[in-house]
């Protein structure tokens, strides 16, 4: 189960790791400069996923064997 | 002669005559409630008594169920029903229908008694709450379909967090299957591990629309919730028992939109900050990395070039010596072995030879004569000294 918010995340994550073990200092050059990169990266991909989504709503329902069924569901106040 | 009666017959009696009685049909009737019992049937059985007096009285099971508080010993109360005769045991008693605290209303007592109730269980400790996620993947909303409350909840989270995804299970806010509906839909949702934060509540109304979110069985899905619970009911002023019980009271459910889900204008912000920071950090490391290199540099042998080119130098003038010096043993050696070779070659020399006394004849050819037989009278030869040679011409040959 990923979903969008679960990448964000992980990424934001990742993000606050790359700046800590930057902030020590105790990294080679050479890995400083591949963290450097990775978090700018990652903080363009966390500008996309946000400027990207679309929230979604889905209703659930008891299906027959009492699992949750998804059904697609509109606001039609927000629609109006 | 005077007549006789049973006593069931009196009883009967008086039974009809309290039910003509429009009065005692339906009456309310204030009193505190003593003797108070309730039995396995469901039934309730107690006294109402005030100073003077006592009357006995039951409220059936179906009457019952319909209470929003506890009746209690020593509680003030108004009862309503009907005044009847009771033939089996000859007393009169009042048919309660229904009962009210006296002097508070008795929603606003049965609020008290639940909250206290769920007090003393714990419930409300603040060591129960569980921590909200920071970043909600799916948050479950457990409200009526066609509620304001769910679409300025949607509004919100689309406009602050659309990363996350929405669950809706739609259930009745109000009314009798109210409580049941919710209750359940809060352990499906755990059941089924639908989302990992959960939002439930509903708009503003009066305190009968929000009572469902009084009722212990939506307070005790949310207590047995593992799934965090924010709970959003009414107006800022509505407190409900579920907002005592939730991990998290939303003043409303918009409010409740806004608590559930970081907003994505914040996101940005830190983002870029972050990015900001970052560069900050590699612009310093850098810097460190220059003025290490300016140290190192400084260092006497790195301070100009030609120290390094002197260096290597010494080092190849040291390598030619070592170089030159096994050469010149390697020519002595080869000098020595001439030098007898020599000596062998000159102790084989003609010329030494020649130098004990003898001589040699070569012919014009200058080829050696080995033979008296090469030569023929009147032939020059050359006879060959230590010192030099004669050009001869021959007289005469004996053999």
């Amino acid at each position: 189960m990923s979903s969008k918010s679960q990448s964000f995340e992980a990424s934001v994550a990742r993000l606050d790791e790359i700046v800590q073990r930057m902030e020590r200092g105790d990294v080679p050059l050479e890995d400083a400069l591949k963290l450097f990169e990775e978090g700018t990266q990652l903080v363009a991909a966390c500008t996309k996923l946000l400027d990207e989504a679309e929230l979604k709503v889905t209703r659930l329902t008891k299906g027959a064997d009492g699992s949750p069924a998804e059904t697609e569901f509109t606001d039609d106040a927000a629609l109006s | 002669m005077q007549q006789v009666y049973e006593v069931s017959q009196v009883n009967e009696y008086l039974k009809l005559r309290f039910e003509d009685d429009e009065f005692l049909s339906a009456i309310f009737i204030r009193g505190e409630i003593s003797n108070y019992k309730l039995y396995p049937s469901g039934h309730h059985y107690f006294s109402l008594k005030d100073a003077d007096g006592a009357m006995r009285c039951v409220m059936f099971k179906g009457s019952a169920f319909r209470l929003r508080f506890k009746p209690k010993d020593g509680m003030k109360v108004v009862a309503f029903g009907r005044v009847a005769v009771y033939p089996r045991d000859g007393v009169y008693q009042l048919y309660c229908e229904a009962m009210t605290p006296d002097g508070v209303g008795d929603l606003h007592a049965a609020f008290e008694q639940l909250k206290e109730k769920l007090q003393a269980q714990g419930l409300f400790s603040l060591d129960r709450k569980k921590p909200l996620p920071a970043y909600p993947h799916r948050i479950a909303i457990i409200t009526s379909a066609a509620g304001a409350a769910l679409h300025d909840m949607l509004r919100i989270l689309r406009k602050r967090y659309p990363l996350t995804e929405v669950k809706l299970l739609a259930v009745r806010v109000q009314g009798e299957e109210a409580p049941a509906e919710i209750a359940a839909a809060i352990r499906y949702a755990n059941r089924f591990q639908v989302a990992d934060l959960i939002i439930t509540g509903r708009g503003g109304g009066s305190i009968e629309d929000l009572w469902a979110f009084n009722d212990e069985r939506v307070a005790y899905a949310i207590a047995d919730s593992e799934i965090p619970v924010i709970s959003a009911v009414g107006h800022e002023p509505d407190v409900t028992i579920a907002d005592f019980v939730a991990d998290l009271r939303a003043a409303t459910p918009s409010n409740a939109a806004e608590l559930a889900v970081p907003d994505q204008t914040e996101l940005h912000k830190t983002l870029q900050a972050k990015s900001t920071f970052l560069l900050t950090l590699l612009q310093k490391r850098l810097k460190q990395e220059r003025q290490r290199l300016l140290a190192l540099a400084s260092a006497r042998s790195l301070r100009s070039p030609v120290n390094y080119i002197n260096d290597r130098r010494l080092r190849l003038d040291h390598s030619h010596q070592r170089l030159c010096g096994a050469s010149a043993q390697l020519l002595s050696r080869k000098r020595e072995r001439f030098v007898r070779l020599t000596a062998k070659l000159d102790a084989m020399s003609p010329l030494k030879v020649l130098s004990r006394g003898y001589s040699m004849a070569t012919d014009g050819e200058n080829k050696l004569i080995r033979s008296v037989d090469a030569v023929s009278v009147g032939e020059r030869i050359t006879v060959r000294f230590s010192d030099g040679a004669a050009i001869t011409e021959v007289r005469e040959v004996q053999k």
